[in-house]
């Protein structure tokens, strides 16, 4: 049966990102973390994009979340921060969260319903690089660059944040 | 109808930004609402891999890289300002605390 991976993928992405929300530990929400974006690599590729799977496996899985885990073993996180967090997570929390999360749900999937069916014959075939790479430096080539300028814009902000870090520079207690 | 369609996955989508919106709105610790950001990104851009799979568009692919892309300057950003605030004297990673970061 051909959409097994794809409910396997779904159930594995859904699963890890409700435990990313509710872990006390950052290291072990991080963990999950890195699940999402592995298992919805999958989901691309049973959707028939298998150049944005790869994508997703490199950039995501592998550079974003290699972001993440170094400032974890930067801020050097302890017991004192784990009872911290579940002083923080008290059910009461969850209430009005769950609440206003649980009507964007239902109104978003009362939304999809309108939507209509496809046929099934043709409906996943695959959408490979090359169309992708076509596309993106034809009609697309301004959000190219506009994307180009968002990572340099990144990249000088992050530096800029990030210098004198330790305190010797201007403007640091 | 088969269980892979688009339909379906714009379903996955839904869940996914609802527990990221959940997380954002419910943990106090700016990292892990960093981590929710992360999730309700990959929602949008699962949304629009699967719009470009139900109308048989590359264009979905080509939001999803612009969609990359924000991430990745989003994370940068978003981990250097962590930092700053870590070592500013704010171990705690409040949200509460951040309106004293300067500079």
């Amino acid at each position: 049966m051909s959409d097994l991976p794809f409910i396997l993928f779904s159930l594995v992405a859904a699963w890890a990102a409700i435990m990313v929300v509710t872990r006390a530990v950052a290291v072990h929400a991080l963990l999950y973390l890195v699940v999402v974006p592995l298992s919805l690599a999958g989901v691309f590729f049973t959707l028939g994009a298998p150049f944005a799977a790869m994508l997703e496996v490199i950039i995501y899985a592998g550079a974003v979340m290699v972001l993440f885990v170094f400032v974890v073993m930067m801020l050097n996180l302890g017991r004192s921060d784990r009872d911290r967090e579940r002083h923080w997570m008290a059910p009461a929390v969850w209430i009005g969260p769950a609440l206003l999360s649980g009507l964007l749900l239902i109104a978003l999937c009362i939304t999809l319903r309108t939507i209509p069916p496809t046929a099934a014959s043709d409906a996943m075939v695959p959408i490979g690089p090359q169309s992708v790479g076509l596309l993106l430096y034809g009609p697309y080539v301004l959000s190219v660059e506009l994307a180009s300028f968002l990572l340099l814009a990144g990249l000088v902000s992050a530096f800029h944040i990030g210098r004198n870090i330790r305190g010797t520079g201007t403007g640091e207690p | 109808m088969s269980a892979a369609s688009p339909t379906h996955a714009l379903l996955l989508a839904t869940l996914l930004f609802a527990v990221g919106m959940l997380g954002v709105l419910a943990r106090r610790n700016l990292l892990l609402m960093l981590m929710s950001i992360e999730i309700m990104l990959n929602a949008a851009a699962l949304a629009f891999i699967a719009a470009g799979a139900r109308w048989h568009a590359a264009q979905g692919q080509v939001m999803f890289l612009m969609i990359l892309s924000l991430a990745a300057a989003e994370a940068a950003v978003g981990l250097a300002i962590i930092l700053r605030l870590h070592s500013a004297g704010r171990p705690t990673l409040d949200a509460d605390t951040g309106n004293r970061l300067k500079g």
